[in-house]
């Protein structure tokens, strides 16, 4: 199969690749740019564990090819964090033992991060509508949507 | 000796402190099966069976080994001197024919079963050349119920595997002498743990060190070791597991498959590394499915409802083979079903049987989800048949705190059931009060009267934790002061590391930051049974606790002498040695210590060196938690969907290390529960083709789904199995939730329909609402 040169703006660094069309770009971002934070938990675009943000919006990067997100500005989780600071949605999750396995975590910082970055306030039942495009197995939720909560307080109180 | 309890509680035993292994799973820097390469590695593709069963008349690999970058294509011919997968707890041969191959030989028994492997450069390329398999099946009839008469098997062998039984008493006397007779017929779906990171296995050879290494390993590193040690003829020496993180266990991950088995052989055989993520729809064809079973079972009691006996004949659903866990799912099932009630007789028989669909094993609560929804419908219908109210004929029927310990014959995971502590009715009380249950009594019939479909259940169950009987944890104090506890245990992502490291900090009198827990590594510890049966906090954790108590001991030797002073008017603080006049004044870190305690010190004097130390834990039995589950659920009229109002989970778990993650488990246990009671089922056609491979036709519960659990978690009955008074609390919320759901639906369903299997579909709440409204509107 004839591969394509692509550019991938990944976290603001440049990504010079040459893939097969066919590849998603949740695999190109894994596997040809090493960054291994996004995760793939379906590859049919149901739990959203691989969700990335391609110019500013929530993907489920297993479900687009990475010939189509040709120069976009693609944001994964090992963006999130600031030097030595965490990203508030990070240190919330800690705070708030919102993860267990962790395997869904990127997808949900992901996620909510492009959702909370575009909406000044959110209601619950919008945050629950947000939060339930992806699945954990291990936390029931709960402690989820505490830590999106909380940070939705700080992200709002800091803009 | 109290100042320093109080000091070290900061982070110690009972503080809800976050968890140590949250950093690089926020920032993406985890190392999850999928985020393991080696250079040169190959890719594995298996090719399956589409068939249910038949025999396997060809296999045709030419077009894919002619496919750029194909590096091999095997089928069973390429392996004929593997055995098939063996049994954890060794061998068996009554089960042995039952086993399943690595790739199937001249038959295939289930939908997905591993026909051919393709090794390639690339995983797309490697898809590629599995496409190009071409594999013909001679189909043969189908078994997709277990209940269903028994057929052939093999030659000389039908699909009845075995038959389990256990019981105690006098059954038919128990059921002569009754008053009332009461039997019900229910059924338990199949559905199983689908972690979110689905299963994944890198095979290394190194030909430099003659090791061979399984990365991607999960659950018990050092009991798959062993096995993988026997299946190759090679030395435990000369074999290593190595755990990352892990996307979730409940069961069904870290069991030997035959992928595992692929990517060793391929590795030693190619001379390359070998990495196999499996994709979804194989997750939901190919590994371990759960729970199938149906039971027929019946209750004599006395005229006020006290049970005489309980006599239980049950189907358990095997699927196609009998892979690691050999009947334990089944064993548990039968030693664990009395639960938390006085029963003078019981008998009980378990059809384990074969049919053609994907291999059942373990999943969280593994007997205990299904048997408790067994007996606690049995418990309502008891009730219903003697006019009682649901929570007095539990009353009746409960265990008395003096009858502590309690022994039955009866064994599970073959340990000999005896339930070292509890206060079941006291838990009952406390849980009713806490949902004020007379007051939602009163509400559900107000609301009924309106015309609400509302009903209350509940379930008093006994879980299990603790499996021995025996682990243990090294410890090594570093010259920089921090700890390295190594253990055998394994983290699937529960917390481990934090809870070992609190003990540890704890029992040694440091921070608990400065712990490194290590787990999952064989190459680092010689044993280890890994974190199953809700054991690991359990039986590691004792075992650090006896380690770090031998550290201690020593780092205050060495101190008392350094500053020559009596040893027992010291104590260690932060890491730090103190007077415990002055317990402020930090006079000599752990490390300084560690310092006078290298090989080559001078100050060392006879001590062995290094400040370290080995500690094992031992347990005749396993401890036995205990909870209560009540539900308040509404039926949609219209769409036969069921909501879950209120949810109130009590469960004494002896000791909670740390109760924020205690009930982080409770509660994600609880959501897993509630989808084996209303959505999850992996359903087959009549032909046996599953009907339930994506998350499209598999529902995992969203954040919608879940309703607020209010947890109460209580710590009335320290074990009494061993020193910490700890029980596991990793099964217990998901252990009763098809019962109580099952119990609320039925009260608020009255006369509509009973309320005989799970999962509990909005189909079928539909259609007997409606049924029942067009004859009585």
């Amino acid at each position: 199969m004839d591969k394509v040169d692509i550019i991938l703006d990944i976290n603001g660094a440049a990504h010079e690749v040459t893939v097969e069309p066919r590849r998603t770009l949740a695999d190109v971002i894994r596997d040809d740019c090493g960054l291994t934070g996004t995760h793939i938990g379906c590859e049919h675009g149901v739990c959203g564990a691989c969700t990335v943000l391609v110019d500013g919006a929530p993907v489920r990067s297993c479900l687009m090819f990475a010939v189509q997100a040709h120069r976009k500005r693609i944001r994964t989780v090992e963006g999130l964090q600031q030097g030595a600071v965490l990203h508030p949605l990070q240190q919330a999750f800690i705070d708030h033992h919102a993860l267990q396995c962790g395997f869904c975590t990127p997808g949900f910082l992901m996620l909510t991060v492009g959702f909370l970055e575009r909406k000044q306030h959110v209601s619950e039942e919008e945050l629950l509508d947000v939060l339930s495009s992806n699945l954990c197995r291990c936390t029931g939720y709960e402690n989820i949507v505490k830590a999106v909560k909380a940070a939705a307080l700080q992200m709002s109180a800091s803009k | 000796m109290s100042t320093q309890l109080k000091d070290n509680r900061g982070t110690g035993i009972g503080a809800s402190v976050p968890r140590l292994e949250d950093g690089p799973l926020v920032t993406g820097r985890g190392q999850f099966a999928g985020d393991i390469s080696f250079p040169r590695q190959l890719h594995m593709r298996i090719v399956r069976s589409a068939n249910a069963h038949g025999l396997l008349k060809s296999v045709d690999v030419t077009e894919a080994k002619a496919l750029r970058g194909v590096v091999a294509v095997w089928t069973a011919r390429d392996i004929e001197n593997v055995p098939p997968i063996d049994f954890r707890e060794g061998p068996n041969e009554k089960l042995a024919p039952f086993r399943q191959s690595v790739l199937a030989r001249d038959r295939v028994r289930y939908v997905g079963e591993p026909i051919a492997a393709v090794f390639a450069t690339d995983p797309y390329i490697a898809e590629d050349a599995a496409d190009l398999v071409a594999v013909e099946i001679e189909e043969l009839p189908v078994i997709v119920d277990a209940s269903a008469p028994v057929a052939d098997f093999a030659d000389g062998l039908t699909t009845e595997a075995t038959i389990c039984r256990q019981g105690y008493g006098d059954v038919d006397a128990g059921f002569r002498n009754a008053a009332h007779i009461i039997e019900i017929d229910v059924a338990i779906g199949r559905h199983s743990g689908v972690p979110l990171e689905t299963r994944g296995a890198i095979g290394r050879y190194s030909a430099a060190r003659d090791v061979l290494e399984l990365h991607g390993a999960a659950k018990v590193p050092h009991r798959n070791r062993e096995s993988l040690a026997r299946m190759f003829g090679r030395s435990t020496a000369a074999v290593h597991c190595y755990e990352g993180q892990v996307g979730g266990g409940f069961g069904i991950r870290g069991e030997i498959y035959p992928e595992d088995i692929l990517v060793l052989l391929a590795a030693m055989r190619l001379g390359r590394p070998v990495k196999w993520l499996e994709d979804r729809r194989e997750h939901m064809i190919a590994a371990n499915q759960s729970r199938q079973q149906r039971h027929i079972i019946r209750a004599a009691v006395d005229a006020d409802g006290r049970l005489l006996g309980i006599d239980d004949r049950f189907f358990h659903d095997q699927g196609a083979y009998i892979r690691t866990h050999g009947t334990r799912v089944a064993e548990t099932a039968c030693g664990i079903l009395p639960g938390p009630y006085r029963l003078p007789n019981f008998r009980v028989a378990c059809h384990f049987r074969l049919t053609n669909k994907t291999p059942a094993a373990t999943y969280r609560a593994p007997g205990r989800y299904e048997t408790n929804f067994v007996r606690e419908r049995l418990m309502d219908a008891i009730a219903k048949k003697l006019g009682l109210s649901r929570v007095e004929v539990r009353l009746r029927n409960l265990l008395q705190p003096a009858d502590m310990p309690h022994e039955r014959p009866l064994t599970a995971l073959g340990d000999e059931v005896v339930l070292d502590s509890g206060d079941y009715p006291g838990l009952l009380a406390k849980a009713l009060a806490r949902c004020g249950w007379n007051d939602l009594e009163r509400e559900v019939k107000a609301r009924r009267e309106q015309g609400e479909l509302i009903g209350l259940g509940l379930a008093v169950y006994v879980e299990k934790s603790g499996l021995g009987p025996t682990d243990g944890a090294h410890i090594h104090v570093h010259d920089s002061g921090d700890i390295e506890v190594i253990t055998g245990g394994a983290s699937v992502g529960q917390g481990f590391e934090t809870v070992i490291a609190q003990v540890c900090a704890d029992k040694l009198g440091v921070d608990y930051r400065r712990v490194r827990v290590v787990h999952g590594q064989t190459d680092r510890i010689e044993y280890g049974i890994g974190a199953h049966a809700t054991r690991a906090t359990v039986m590691t954790a004792n075992a650090t606790a006896v380690a770090a108590g031998k550290v201690r001991a020593k780092a205050l030797d060495m101190a008392s002498q350094l500053l020559q002073t009596d040893p027992r008017r010291l104590s260690i603080i932060a890491g730090h040695v103190v007077r415990l006049d002055a317990p402020d004044q930090p006079l000599m870190a752990l490390g300084e210590i560690a310092n006078h305690l290298r090989p080559t010190s001078k100050t060392r004097g006879g001590r062995e060196p290094g400040l370290g130390a080995d500690g094992w834990f031992d347990t005749a039995h396993m401890t036995y938690p205990y909870g209560v589950q009540i539900a308040l659920a509404t039926i949609d009229r219209g769409t036969g969907g069921v909501n879950i109002e209120k949810m109130l989970i009590g469960f004494d778990v002896g000791r909670a290390i740390n109760p924020v993650l205690v009930r982080g488990q409770i509660v994600g246990g609880f959501a897993q529960g509630l989808g084996g009671a209303l959505f999850e089922e992996f359903q087959y056609d009549e032909r046996g083709q599953p009907l339930s491979v994506t998350f499209a036709d598999y529902l995992l519960p969203t954040v919608h789904e879940i309703p607020q659990v209010d947890v109460m978690i209580t710590e009335d009955a320290p074990s009494a199995t061993n020193p910490l008074g700890i029980k596991g609390a990793g099964e217990g919320g998901i252990a009763a939730v098809g019962a109580a759901i099952a119990s609320a639906v039925d009260d608020a369903l009255g006369d509509i329909a009973t309320v005989a299997s799970l999962p509990i579909k909005p189909q079928w709440l539909k259609a007997v609402i409606d049924a029942y409204t067009a004859v009585s509107p």
